[in-house]
């Protein structure tokens, strides 16, 4: 060993975002729980409050700061730790420790980085390095140049030829890069690149090679083992973080595979990692040649998958190597009897597909590219490629049913769709081969390997095969096999044989199915993941089910022991590591309580599917038909469909249906509170007010819904045919603009029209009853009006401006709505109050996205409680009410619009944000400084633009400007602001609109970086067309400078950095509040 | 795709598992063995240690890649481990009627037919290893529909397997300045690729050659089938080779058959090491090796004589993974520094036997 190692920090990645999101959670966990198993004192540096790893008993203290050197230089003052973990906190932690390492601060202070050094990190993050220190030894990598502008860019291009591509150095996933097939494209990249890094780098592209990634292992010994490859089925050109990616690789014959696995080794000796590396190759699809890509010197979102994909734990075993130990010193965690030095073998296949949510913002390209913009992924586990293609499609839960049976495409221009990818490409290839499209054309217009291609034409024939038959009964039982082994749900037999389009009777075919094949004994069976190919057995259940197969690997006691956790599936916009963390601790307090915890799930980023947090795991699909599956074998005391979010929740009445028994609130409560009408008459019942709303089916009938109600109103439409969902119109044009273009208003496609109250707060309550009593309840209030979705609001807990009335009316609504649900369980209820005037606007039975956030402000696991209420225990309930806490939790949103080329930064009634903070502060003003520097905001130094909307909101700002003005900032502003300002007595220079000639001019302010902030509020509620304010907003993110869109964000904001100085953040740890 | 037609996996245990035919059209029976390597088949296949045996692949995906050209270099097939296809039978999840790679002319199922050797797919693979992995490994029947069941199970370790994958005569590759001879018991070619490369001149000779007789610098003893015990004239051979103290080196069977001329016995494993995935330590050392593995019978160390020691160890199991003389030139490794399939971490074993051929010369 080296120096005795006792304290060691460890670096998060903060919030989840595009390119860094919940897989560092789980190698976050791993690390610490390695660590602990070591008997050293851990601390975490994380301000990301809804993660399992900053949750109680993981790791020793806990700081929800912002990850950046100027916090973890005064955490390491103040902990004087040896070590510093690295390497398990994604390209933030990674940049924060190359800083301090170059600061000095680490050496001053004696920390030892443990695991690779920092040295070996900057070689391969800065390129031209990487590039000289692979060509030491012979690799070759993608011809390229490092410039530092744009002049030098284009004379490597014309040098190169095109289509090159442009990467901007130390940037998470791909930021600023992309491909340029001519001088014009190259200008406009090329510019924005330097604005995230001062070197870019141009290279040939080599569009259509195959693109292969290996998890790289080596200790301090300089052993080494490959611990996983992967192929993409895109090829080279799509991020691979955006591809579709096979496990392991499938078209590589020995000789590649093991070239591509001795280069990785020799790659890791020469850099000197101590720890887990990911090596990524483009591979000629016509000969052995190659070329490195890139390598991380950390744990990777590719790393967190292979994790998943083989069962075995990188980052558990890059932190045991990154305290001395060599990999035949460790056991591996499957077997428990075999060494951890070695190489799973698989015996099944796997499939990652991303997941994206474009369609939550408006103005985005959906083009894909050498960025990444996907939210989330799925992994499918199967046995054959068709199997686990299907099972991933359907995973990714965006109303697909796997490859085919899904909704009709319109018209389209197929070629230009398959060769230009898109979210929806794979669903392309689909429709193109019913349209005739032969594989050749297919492969010629995607590069696709004609493999996959053959595999997917499999499925179109087993389609076509089922469609000569309009009933079940006379579908011969071998071709029902045999489809259900291609990874056919039921559902997708119900539709290819009736082609129902009514979702009800689509439903019953479906059940009817499930009949049929059971009686014919088709059903699944559950296999192990067990990193030996079953050449020795595992002692944990990491499982899935397959219909390629005869026996099942595990017995089913059928003990009433079993209780089954739903997971919340792929992260998503409104659904991520929160949702998680209340999954973990469903399955923690089932366990404790000798219980047999079932936990299903298929998202590789989570911790919830880290094989040894429950009894079983079933990684596999949260459809009615893969839960049915799964309980027909379990026989579970119970489900628990309300700790992950709305997939599990909408299951409930279904599973009941079924004679599956839910544990908590009944099915029917659930659907009470879920369906609109039902909900509404409630309330009434009680004489609890809510926005009046109504479902319309003609224009006349909204005509006159608006002229009772007034505008703006809110719309949500059952039919989209365009954009996003939900809409706010504030006058006569924008409805019927909205309604017109976007959306279809007809008796089979109502719309929900919604009276929208504007300058109205927002307010949240998370609670958890037992039979119908609230037990514990939190109550926060948003800093933003409603009107902002409440995943995208900065909340306060305990509320700080709120009328003491306003919260007991709250509460007694509650308890109301607690007793007439029956609830038994967690519950959340989004409401709004103007002048003490209370209105709800939602209420779901199910955990919400606040409940990590108040049960850690709180120090009372609000899940724990539900689930002891859920398995009919003792809920424990502390005394403890929020009126007694001395400090306050201010959560604030993560956006990552800067990866969503063209989309509008601004916020509105759809949430954008992918991620969340959550910090702790003596007072308000602290802890909204502590949580908006951790979502990326700094502090200005001195230029300020501001551009504040309406009179309401330039209202709203005067006092944030004159405190400006006081603290010596100076303040820019466009023309209207700025006359507003001045007749305030605040002097702001005018620059003017983007659009116009004249200078000074917004832009250039912007694209020169001579402006530190901008606060830009939208006028109207409606997300209109791309006008001046746009591009202001659009600039500042591309420029990467901090940008505010909501008046009363901005003033508390930049009210906190007038009132307070650097100094006076205090570092405290969770538990010395 | 083909017709299906019915093919049926018999086990020695009564164990029978119904899938679908997807080679020659024949019946065969052998030793069931499994094998966990996920990449190699036209290299497995051709590996004469796979004689007389039906070998399952964990792996289910196969056939991906198809099968790639008979080319010739250096005197050998480029691309296959030895002249044909030695196992009796294949075993297979799901088969991939498509392939689809540059270096491919045909498919598996081609491949196999033209090798009259049957191929089964659509079984639970993983059920089967299971019960291999439970019940050690067990004789099988592959039968395929139409085709007459062999009526009984045939234990091919009975039968001197090295005789019939050796070479007949003497034959030599390459013309580097150092002259090896290589006992074939039943070798992949790629010892002799990675040999020649090292500036070898190979004399490969069979099994029961008494290579003794000729003028040499350094012996290779060869992978290779079945019981070492079948191979006492061998055995005899390499105890002369030991008295001239030329440098030996020792793969696999070769290892087995040096251990035993070392004093050494071998026993049969339950259910062997068949797979590109064995860790192995260098004793003494903090050095492991991934290596790729295929054999059924091990040594046990423990009667070696005294000047000889454990080289490598097994990190899962133990068992022995290679001997080494304490002074004298003689080592071997139950692995495959060869690889092919597999991974190469081992390659510099051939390195470090070049360099004691030299500086045995240089005495």
């Amino acid at each position: 060993m080296q120096t005795k190692i006792e304290k060691v920090i460890l670096l998060g990645s903060g919030a989840l975002k595009i390119g860094e999101a919940g897989e560092f959670d789980y190698s976050g966990s791993q690390a610490l729980k390695a660590l602990k198993e070591e008997g050293v004192y851990t601390i975490l540096i994380n301000p990301n409050i809804a993660t399992i790893q900053t949750s109680e008993g993981i790791a020793d203290k806990v700081y929800f700061l912002p990850v950046t050197p100027e916090y973890v230089e005064q955490v390491i003052v103040k902990e004087r730790p040896q070590g510093i973990l690295l390497a398990f906190g994604g390209q933030t932690a990674l940049n924060c420790g190359v800083q301090l390492y170059r600061s000095g601060v680490l050496e001053k202070y004696n920390v030892q980085v443990l695991g690779t050094p920092v040295q070996a990190i900057i070689d391969t993050e800065d390129r031209e390095k990487f590039v000289e220190k692979l060509d030491e030894i012979g690799v070759k990598t993608i011809k390229s140049e490092a410039v530092t502008s744009v002049a030098e860019a284009k004379r490597v291009a014309h040098e190169l030829g095109y289509p090159v591509i442009i990467r901007a150095a130390y940037t998470l996933g791909g930021l600023g890069s992309g491909f340029c097939d001519n001088d014009d494209e190259l200008d406009t990249l090329a510019s924005k690149a330097f604005t995230y890094s001062p070197q870019i780098l141009v290279e040939k592209s080599l569009k259509g090679w195959k693109e292969v990634e290996y998890e790289v292992v080596r200790d301090r010994f300089d052993n080494c083992i490959t611990v996983c490859n992967m192929e993409n089925f895109d090829p080279l050109g799509i991020h691979t973080g955006e591809s579709i990616v096979v496990a392991p690789s499938q078209t590589l014959t020995n000789a590649e595979y093991h070239k591509l696995r001795r280069l990785a080794i020799r790659i890791i000796r020469h850099i000197g990692i101590v720890g887990e590396c990911n090596v990524q190759y483009a591979l000629d699809p016509d000969s052995e040649d190659y070329r490195v890509i890139e390598v991380n010197a950390r744990l990777s979102r590719s790393s967190a998958l292979a994790s998943k994909a083989t069962g075995y734990p990188l980052a558990f075993v890059a932190a045991k190597l990154g305290l001395g130990y060599g990999l035949h010193q460790l056991k591996n965690s499957v077997t428990k009897s075999t060494t951890a030095c070695f190489e799973p073998a698989l015996d099944y296949i796997v499939c990652k597909i991303p997941r994206w949510d474009l369609g939550k913002f408006k103005g985005v390209s959906r083009e894909l590219g050498s960025s990444m913009k996907s939210v989330g992924e799925v992994m499918a586990i199967g046995r054959n490629f068709e199997e686990v293609i299907q099972k991933g499609l359907r995973m990714i839960g965006q109303g697909m049913h796997g490859f085919v049976a899904n909704k009709e495409f319109a018209e389209v221009d197929i070629d230009k769709a398959l060769s230009h990818p898109t979210d929806k490409r794979i669903f392309m290839i689909a429709h193109a081969l019913k349209q005739g499209y032969t594989l050749e054309r297919i492969h010629e217009l995607t590069h696709i390997d004609l493999w996959f291609l053959e595999k997917l034409a499999n499925i179109i024939r087993i389609e076509a095969e089922l469609e000569r038959y309009d009933d079940i009964a006379r579908v011969p039982a071998e071709l029902i096999l045999e489809a259900k082994q291609r990874g056919f749900s039921d559902f997708q037999l119900a539709r290819t044989l009736s082609h129902h389009t009514d979702p009800n009777q689509i439903e019953a075919d479906m059940l009817a199915i499930r009949r049929h094949r059971k009686q014919l004994g088709i059903t699944p069976v559950v296999k192990q993941i067990d990193t030996l190919a079953a050449e020795y057995p595992a002692q944990t259940n990491y499982l899935y089910l397959t219909y390629n197969g005869t026996e099942h690997d595990i017995d089913f006691a059928r003990d009433n022991r079993s209780v089954v956790v739903l997971g919340s599936g792929a992260y998503r916009i409104g659904s991520s590591v929160e949702f998680d963390w209340c999954s973990v601790s469903a399955i923690k307090t089932i366990r404790a309580q000798g219980l047999r915890s079932v936990m299903i799930n298929y998202n590789p980023e989570t911790v919830s599917t880290d094989y040894d947090m429950c009894d079983r795991l079933y990684f596999d699909e949260l459809t009615l038909e893969r839960v049915l599956d799964i309980t027909d074998l379990e026989a579970p005391r119970g489900v628990i469909v309300s700790t992950g979010g709305q997939i599990p929740n909408n299951l409930a009445m279904r599973l009941q249906h079924e004679q599956v028994p839910i544990l908590g609130t009944s099915a029917e409560n659930i659907d009470r509170a879920e369906d609109r009408h039902k909900f509404s008459a409630m309330l009434d019942e009680i004489g609890v007010d809510q926005p009046r709303w109504r479902e319309l089916t003609t224009m006349d009938d909204i005509y006159r819904f608006v002229d009772e109600v007034g505008f703006p109103v809110l719309i949500r439409p059952s039919y989209v045919l365009s954009g996003a969902a939900m809409n706010v119109v504030s006058n006569r044009d924008e409805l019927e603009h909205f309604l017109t273009l976007a959306t279809n208003v007809s008796k089979q496609y109502p719309v929900v029209v919604t009276e929208f109250i504007e300058n109205a707060k927002e307010i949240e309550i998370d609670a958890v009853a037992k039979d119908g009593e609230v037990l514990i309840y939190a109550i926060s209030e948003h800093v933003e009006f409603a009107g902002v979705h409440s995943g995208d609001a900065t909340m306060v807990f305990p509320p700080q401006k709120m009328y003491v009335e306003t919260m007991r009316r709250i509460k007694k609504i509650s308890r109301e709505v607690a007793r007439m649900l029956q609830i038994s369980g967690p519950f959340n209820m989004q409401l709004m109050a103007k002048n003490n005037d209370i209105k709800v606007i939602e209420c779901n039975l199910r955990a919400s996205r606040s409940f990590p956030f108040v049960s850690k402000v709180l120090k009372v696991n609000f899940i724990d409680i539900a689930t002891r209420v859920m398995l009919g225990v003792d809920p424990q309930v502390p005394h403890k009410s929020a009126f007694e806490l001395d400090y306050v939790g201010i959560k604030a949103p993560q956006f990552s619009f800067s990866r969503l080329q063209k989309a509008d930064p601004v916020l509105g009634v759809e949430m954008a944000s992918t991620g969340e903070v959550g910090c702790l502060g003596e007072d308000f003003h602290e802890a909204i400084l502590k949580a908006m520097l951790s979502v990326g905001y700094t502090i200005p130094k001195k230029n300020i633009l501001l551009s504040t909307g309406d009179s309401r909101s330039k209202m709203d700002m005067l006092s944030a400007a004159k405190a400006l003005q006081e603290k010596g900032y100076n303040l820019f502003a466009t023309r209207g602001t700025a006359q507003f300002l001045e007749q305030n007595g605040v002097h702001a220079t005018v620059l003017h609109w983007p659009d116009q000639a004249e200078q000074p001019n917004t832009l250039d302010y912007i694209k020169e970086k001579k402006i530190d902030l901008v606060v830009n509020i939208p006028k109207n509620l409606s997300k209109t067309e791309l006008n001046n304010d746009y591009t202001i907003r659009r600039s500042a993110i591309d420029f990467n400078i901090p940008l505010l869109t909501n008046a009363r964000l901005a003033s508390a904001f930049i009210t906190a950095f007038c009132r307070m100085k650097p100094g006076d953040i205090r570092i405290k740890s969770w538990n010395e509040y | 795709m083909s017709d299906k037609k019915i093919a049926r996996l018999i086990l020695e245990d009564g164990t029978v598992f119904k899938g679908f035919s997807f080679g020659a059209e024949t019946s065969v029976s052998g030793e069931v063995v499994f094998n966990t390597a996920m990449t190699g088949y036209p290299e497995s296949l051709t590996d004469p240690s796979y004689r007389g045996q039906i070998l399952v692949i964990t792996y289910p995906l196969v056939g991906n890649y198809g099968v790639p050209a008979t080319t010739f270099e250096n005197g050998l097939l480029k691309y296959f481990e030895s002249d044909r296809i030695h196992v009796k039978g294949l075993v297979i999840s799901d088969y991939s009627w498509e392939y689809s790679h540059w270096n491919a002319v045909e498919s598996l199922a081609e491949w196999l037919r033209a090798n009259n050797v049957p191929g089964i797919y659509g079984v639970d693979t993983r059920q089967i290893t299971k019960i291999i992995r439970e019940k050690g490994v067990m004789l099988g029947k592959l039968a395929v529909e139409g085709t007459p069941e062999p009526e009984a199970f045939v234990d091919p370790n009975l039968t001197n397997l090295v005789a019939e994958v050796s070479t007949r005569q003497v034959e030599t590759y390459g013309n580097g300045p150092l002259k090896i001879v290589l006992v074939d018991c039943g070798c992949k070619y790629n010892i002799i690729r990675s040999l020649i490369a090292r500036g070898a001149t190979v004399t490969r000779v069979p099994w029961d050659y008494d290579f003794t007789t000729l003028d040499y610098d350094g012996v290779m003893l060869s992978n290779g089938p079945g019981d070492p015990q079948q191979c006492g004239i061998t055995i005899a051979h390499i105890k002369k080779a030991m008295e001239l103290g030329k440098p030996i080196f020792g793969i696999c069977l070769g290892n087995q058959l040096l251990s035993i001329a070392a004093g050494g016995t071998t026993f049969k494993l339950k259910y062997g090491h068949r797979s590109h995935n064995q860790p192995a330590l260098m004793v003494g050392t903090n050095r492991a090796v991934i290596t790729s593995q295929n054999h059924g019978y091990a040594v046990n160390t423990d009667t070696l004589e005294s000047d000889w020691e454990p080289y490598f160890i097994n990190l899962n199991d133990g068992t022995s993974e290679g001997i080494r003389h304490k002074s004298k030139p003689f080592f071997s490794v139950q692995f495959h520094p060869e690889a092919s399939s597999g991974p190469v971490d081992t390659e510099f074993l051939f390195d470090d036997f070049i360099r004691a051929i030299k500086t045995h010369l240089n005495r």
